[in-house]
C-alpha cells in the first residue's frame, strides 16, 4: 500500500513539467525543491539531533559560493604579495568541492556545539552566518561583494559517446533538483532508521542516558552536523548553477528562518515534515502574490501563520495527520515488521 | 593619540545604548529562558515612536522620549500576555519560533506603515559639538550617554533593591520554589518582558535621532544584544553593561584601525572566540542575577 | 557460589568527591567481586549517587582510584566506561520519553550493533540483517525484564512501575558485566518490588555483577551478598547483610525504624 503511494507520488512529481504550462510556476517548483533539500538537512540537525542551529543559510550560501567560484575561477591576494589563481573547473567538480567545504564547516560547528550548549549555541550559529555574510559582502576581491558573481555556468555532464547533458533552463533543472531531492531524502531516511540515527535521537531525548549506554555524544553530534551541512551545501550549489547569479543575500537570516518554518511547521523529527512544510511555505508566497497583496502583507501572514502553527499544531502538521493515516496501516501491522523499518512505524 | 581618544569617546556613547539593549535581553533571556527575537523590533519601535511624536505630532523632544519608552513597556507587556503566557512551560524551541513569527510580522507591519524610506528625527540640541581640546562630541550624544547611564543605574537599583527585583531574582534562581514562596510568576514574567522591552525601546528612541530610522534597524541590534548577553552571562546586569561597552569599543577601534566594512563582524567573531574558551560566557555567575 | 575466591571486578580506593566546597564523598574504599550483588545503603545525601556518578564518569574524582577488571576508570567519558561493560541507571526516571518502548531498547543496543555510517549509507547487506537481529534481541530483553506494555507504546505513557522496568531493560541492552542500579524500586508498590526481586535474581543468574543503591531493606537483605553502609560521605560499615543489620553504627545512622518496618 505504502509502496504504491510512493510510486504514484514520484510519478506525479516526474510528470509535472509535462503538463505545467506556466514556466514561472515551474521556477517556483524548482526553488521550492531546493529549499526542501535544505530544510530536510536542517531537520536532521534540528529535528532529529535536537540542536538549535539557526545559521543554516550559512551552509547553503557557502555551498553556493564555493561551487560558483570553483567553476568561474578566481584570483585573490591571500597576502599583499601572494596571488592565488584558480582556473575554472568543471561544474560537477565545483559542486563536489561545495559539499566537501560545507561538510568541513559542519564539522567545526559540530565540535563547537558540543562545548557550547542550548541557547548559547543558537547565538553562535546566528553569529556565524552573520560573519560569513559580512565576509562575502566585504571581501570583494574574491566574491565581488554586492556586485554578485555573475554568469555562473550551468552543470553539464559529458561522458564522450554516452552522455552530453547541460542543465540549463527550467525543465532540465527541475529534474536535476528532483533527483537530488530524492537522493537527499533517501540518504537521510537511511541514516535516521539505523543505529546512527537512533544515536542522534537519543542525544536529543536524553543525553546523559545516551552516554550511559555507550553512545559517543561528540561523534554523533559531529556526524549530524557534517551531513546536515553537506546536504545544505549541495542545495546551495544547485541554486547557484540554476539562477547563475549569487550575491551575499543568500546568507540572510530570513532564509534560515524560512527553512526553520518549513521544518517546524511540517513536523520536526519526521521524514515527511520538511517536505510538507517546504511545499506549503514554498508555494504560499506565490499564492499570496496572486491575490495581489503587497509583499509586506505576505510576510505578516507568514509570521502569524507560524505563531498559529506553534499554538495549534505544536508537533507540526505531519504528526497531527498521523492518526488519520494510521488507521489504514493498522491492517499491515499484523505481519512481522520488515528489517529496515523501525518496529514502531510498522506496528502503528 | 587624539584619534584613539576620539574613538574611545564614541565607543562610550555607543556602549551606553548597547548596554541598555543587552540588559533588557539578558533579563528576559535569563529569567524567562525565552530566545526573544522581538527585542530588535522593540528597538525600532522606540525609534519610530520618537519619529511619530517629534516629527509628526510636534511634541516636546524629552516628553517624546519618555512616551516612547512607556509605549515600549506597554508593547512588551502586550507581547508577553498575548503570545507567551499560554506557552509557559513549553520548551525553548517553541517559544523561539513564536518569537520569530512575531518578529517577522512586526517588522513587516512597520515597513507597511512607515515605508522603507529612512526617517530622520530633529533634536533640540545645538548642532555644533562640544569641543574639549582635540576631542569633540555632539551634545546629542552626550545626552544619550547620560540618559543611558541613568537608565542602567535605575534598572540595577530596581533589580537589586526593590521587592519586585527580589522576586525576579528568586524566579531566576528557581521558579518552582519562588512560586511556592508566594511569588506570582505570571506578574514577574510580564514585568520582566515589559522592562526588557522598555529598555530596548529607550535605546531605539535615544539612537534614532543620531542615526536614521529604518524598518530593519532592529535586526543588527538584536544580534548584538544576543552577543552582549553571551559576553556578560545570562541574567547578569553588570556583565551585560560591561559587555555592551566592550562590544562598542571593539567595534569602534576595529572600524577605526582595521577595517570599517567588517565593523559589525568584529563583535560576532569576538563572541564566537569567547564561547569557545568559556562556553558559558565571560562573566557568568550561574546562580545569580543582578 | 563456587568454592574458590571470586575475582575482584570493581575496586574503589580512597575515592573523594568534592564540588563547590562541599565534600560529597571522603576517602571511600571498597571492592566488588565478580558475580556478587553489593548494596550501598545510607541516609539521603550520604554520597551514594555521587559515588555512582564518579564510577561511571559523570563526576570527576577529586582523589582516589577507580578500576574495573584492572582498567582505570578515572577520567574516562561515560560512553567509554559503558564500552568496558559498566552500565548504570539513574535515580531520577530516565528513559527516552518521546520514543516507543521497543525503540528505547534498540537505542540501548547501540554497543551491540556493528553498523557504521558508511555501511549504513551504502546499504551493506549486514545492516539489514543486523536490524532484524537487534529487533529480536530487543523483544527478548522486554520479556526477560517482564515488561507487559506493548512494544509500540510511547515510553512517556507507561505507568510508573513499567517505566522503571524499562530503565533497567535499556541498561541491560548495553550488555553490562557490571550493572549499577540507582534506587531501582523507589516508588514501586510491594507487588512490583517483589517482581523486581525476581528480575534481579535472573540478572544475577546471567553472571552480571550488580552494585545497588537502595533504601528498600527487603530488597537489600533479600538479594545482597554484601552491604556497604555510607553516612556523610564515609563508609561506616561493610559486611554480610545480617552483620550490617546488627551493626550499632548503621542502626544509629538510619537503619533503625526502616529495619523495623521491613520486618513486618
Amino acid at each position: 500500500m505504502r509502496r504504491l503511494a510512493t510510486i504514484a507520488g514520484l510519478a506525479f512529481l516526474f510528470s509535472i513539467p509535462l503538463w505545467l504550462g506556466n514556466f514561472y510556476l515551474l521556477h517556483v517548483c524548482i526553488i521550492t525543491g531546493i529549499f526542501i533539500i535544505a530544510a530536510m538537512s536542517l531537520n536532521l540537525l534540528l529535528g532529529y539531533t535536537g540542536q538549535l542551529s539557526l545559521g543554516h543559510a550559512a551552509f547553503f550560501g557557502i555551498g553556493a559560493y564555493v561551487s560558483s567560484l570553483a567553476s568561474l575561477g578566481f584570483e585573490v591576494h591571500l597576502l599583499p604579495d601572494w596571488l592565488v589563481t584558480v582556473d575554472p573547473k568543471p561544474v560537477w567538480f565545483g559542486m563536489a568541492c561545495a559539499v566537501v567545504v560545507t561538510g568541513l564547516c559542519g564539522w567545526a560547528i559540530g565540535r563547537i556545539a558540543f562545548k557550547v550548549r542550548g541557547a548559547y549555541f543558537v547565538i553562535v550559529t546566528i553569529s556565524f552566518a552573520e560573519v560569513v555574510r559580512l565576509v562575502a559582502l566585504n571581501w570583494d576581491e574574491l566574491t565581488q561583494g554586492p556586485m554578485a558573481l555573475n554568469n555562473i555556468p550551468p552543470l553539464s555532464l559529458v561522458i564522450p559517446g554516452l552522455l552530453d547533458i547541460t542543465f540549463i533552463g527550467k525543465v532540465a533543472n527541475y529534474y536535476l533538483v528532483l533527483v537530488f531531492a530524492i537522493l537527499s531524502y533517501g540518504i537521510i531516511a537511511r541514516l535516521v532508521r539505523s543505529r546512527a540515527g537512533r544515536a542522534m535521537i537519543a542525544l536529543k531525548e536524553n543525553e546523559a542516558l545516551a552516554a550511559s549506554v555507550g553512545i559517543d555524544v561528540t561523534k554523533y553530534l559531529v556526524l549530524a552536523t557534517v551531513m546536515s551541512a553537506a546536504i545544505a551545501g549541495a542545495a546551495g550549489a544547485l541554486y547557484a548553477h540554476y539562477v547563475r547569479i549569487v550575491d551575499p543575500n543568500v546568507f540572510l537570516f530570513i532564509y534560515t528562518v524560512t527553512m526553520v518554518i518549513m521544518v517546524v511547521a511540517g513536523g520536526k523529527g519526521t521524514l515527511a515534515g520538511p517536505v510538507v512544510g517546504g511545499v506549503i511555505f514554498g508555494l504560499l508566497p506565490e499564492g499570496l502574490r496572486s491575490l495581489a497583496i503587497a509583499p509586506e502583507v505576505q510576510w505578516i501572514v507568514y509570521g502569524i501563520l507560524m505563531i498559529l502553527v506553534v499554538y495549534l499544531l505544536p508537533q507540526g502538521i505531519v504528526p497531527a495527520l498521523r492518526p488519520f493515516l494510521q488507521h489504514r496501516r493498522h491492517l499491515d501491522a499484523q505481519k512481522q515488521p520488515p528489517a529496515d523499518i523501525p518496529a514502531s512505524e510498522a506496528m502503528s | 593619540m587624539d584619534q584613539l581618544l576620539q574613538h574611545c569617546l564614541n565607543a562610550l556613547v555607543l556602549g551606553g545604548t548597547y548596554a541598555l539593549l543587552g540588559i533588557g535581553l539578558t533579563l528576559i533571556f535569563g529569567i524567562m529562558r525565552v530566545v526573544n527575537f522581538t527585542h530588535g523590533e522593540l528597538y525600532s519601535f522606540g525609534a519610530y515612536m520618537m519619529f511619530m511624536f517629534v516629527m509628526l505630532l510636534h511634541l516636546d523632544f524629552f516628553l517624546s522620549l519618555v512616551l516612547a519608552m512607556l509605549l515600549g513597556i506597554a508593547l512588551g507587556a502586550a507581547i508577553e500576555f498575548l503570545l507567551l503566557r499560554k506557552l509557559r512551560g513549553a520548551d525553548i524551541d517553541t517559544t523561539m519560533l513564536v518569537m520569530i513569527g512575531a518578529w517577522i510580522a512586526m517588522q513587516n507591519l512597520e515597513q507597511l506603515v512607515w515605508s522603507g524610506v529612512a526617517k530622520s528625527i530633529k533634536t533640540p540640541f545645538p548642532s555644533s559639538p562640544l569641543v574639549m581640546g582635540a576631542l569633540s562630541v555632539s551634545w546629542n550624544r552626550l545626552f544619550v550617554l547620560a540618559v543611558a547611564l541613568g537608565l542602567i543605574l535605575c534598572t540595577y537599583a530596581l533589580v537589586n533593591r526593590t521587592r519586585l527585583g527580589r522576586a525576579m531574582r528568586a524566579t531566576f534562581q528557581d521558579p518552582d520554589t519562588a512560586a511556592l514562596m508566594g511569588v506570582d510568576i505570571g506578574t514577574i514574567y510580564m514585568s520582566t518582558f515589559a522592562l526588557g522591552s522598555g529598555l530596548a525601546a529607550a535605546a531605539g528612541a535615544l539612537l534614532g535621532p543620531i542615526f536614521v530610522v529604518t524598518p530593519t534597524m532592529g535586526d543588527l541590534a538584536s544580534l548584538k544584544a544576543f552577543a552582549i548577553v553571551i559576553l556578560g552571562g545570562l541574567g547578569n546586569i553588570v556583565g551585560a553593561t560591561i559587555g555592551g561597552f566592550i562590544l562598542a569599543f571593539i567595534e569602534e577601534l576595529g572600524a577605526g584601525y582595521i577595517s570599517s566594512g567588517y565593523r559589525d563582524a568584529m563583535g560576532f567573531l569576538l563572541i564566537i572566540a569567547i564561547l569557545l574558551v568559556r562556553p558559558t560566557g565571560l562573566f557568568s555567575r550561574k546562580e545569580r542575577i543582578g | 557460589m563456587t568454592a574458590e575466591t571470586p575475582r575482584i571486578a570493581l575496586t574503589v580506593e580512597r575515592l573523594s568527591i568534592r564540588f563547590g566546597g562541599l565534600t560529597a564523598v571522603e576517602n571511600m574504599s571498597f571492592s566488588v567481586h565478580e558475580g556478587e550483588v553489593v548494596s550501598l545503603i545510607g541516609p539521603n545525601g550520604a554520597g551514594k549517587t555521587s559515588a555512582f556518578n564518579a564510577i561511571t564518569g559523570y563526576l570527576p574524582a577529586a582523589a582516589g582510584d577507580i578500576a574495573y577488571r584492572g582498567k582505570r576508570l578515572n577520567g574516562l567519558k561515560p560512553n567509554r566506561i559503558a564500552e568496558l561493560g559498566v552500565v548504570r541507571t539513574f535515580q531520577k526516571t530516565s528513559v527516552f520519553a518521546g520514543q516507543t518502548v521497543i525503540d528505547n531498547i534498540l537505542i540501548g543496543l547501540h554497543l551491540r550493533s556493528r553498523q557504521y555510517p558508511t555501511a549504513i549509507l551504502l546499504r551493506f547487506p549486514f545492516v539489514a540483517r543486523e536490524e532484524k537481529e537487534l529487533l529480536e534481541e530487543a523483544h527478548e530483553i522486554l520479556r526477560f525484564v517482564g515488561i507487559n506494555a506493548p512494544a509500540a507504546e510511547l515510553a512517556s505513557s507507561l505507568p510508573y512501575g513499567e517505566l522503571r522496568l524499562l530503565e533497567v531493560a535499556v541498561a541491560l541492552a548495553a550488555r553490562p558485566t557490571l550493572l549499577l542500579l540507582d534506587e531501582p524500586v523507589s516508588g514501586m508498590n510491594p507487588t512490583e518490588t517483589a517482581n523486581f526481586m525476581k528480575t534481579l535474581t535472573r540478572i544475577r543468574a546471567r553472571d552480571i555483577t550488580v552494585l545497588l543503591v537502595e533504601h528498600d531493606m527487603k530488597i537489600v537483605m533479600g538479594v545482597s551478598d554484601r552491604v556497604v553502609c555510607l553516612n556523610q560521605g564515609r563508609i561506616i560499615a561493610a559486611g554480610a547483610p545480617l552483620e550490617i543489620q546488627r551493626d550499632p553504627d548503621v542502626i544509629r545512622a538510619y537503619l533503625g525504624e526502616r529495619y523495623a518496618r521491613a520486618q513486618d
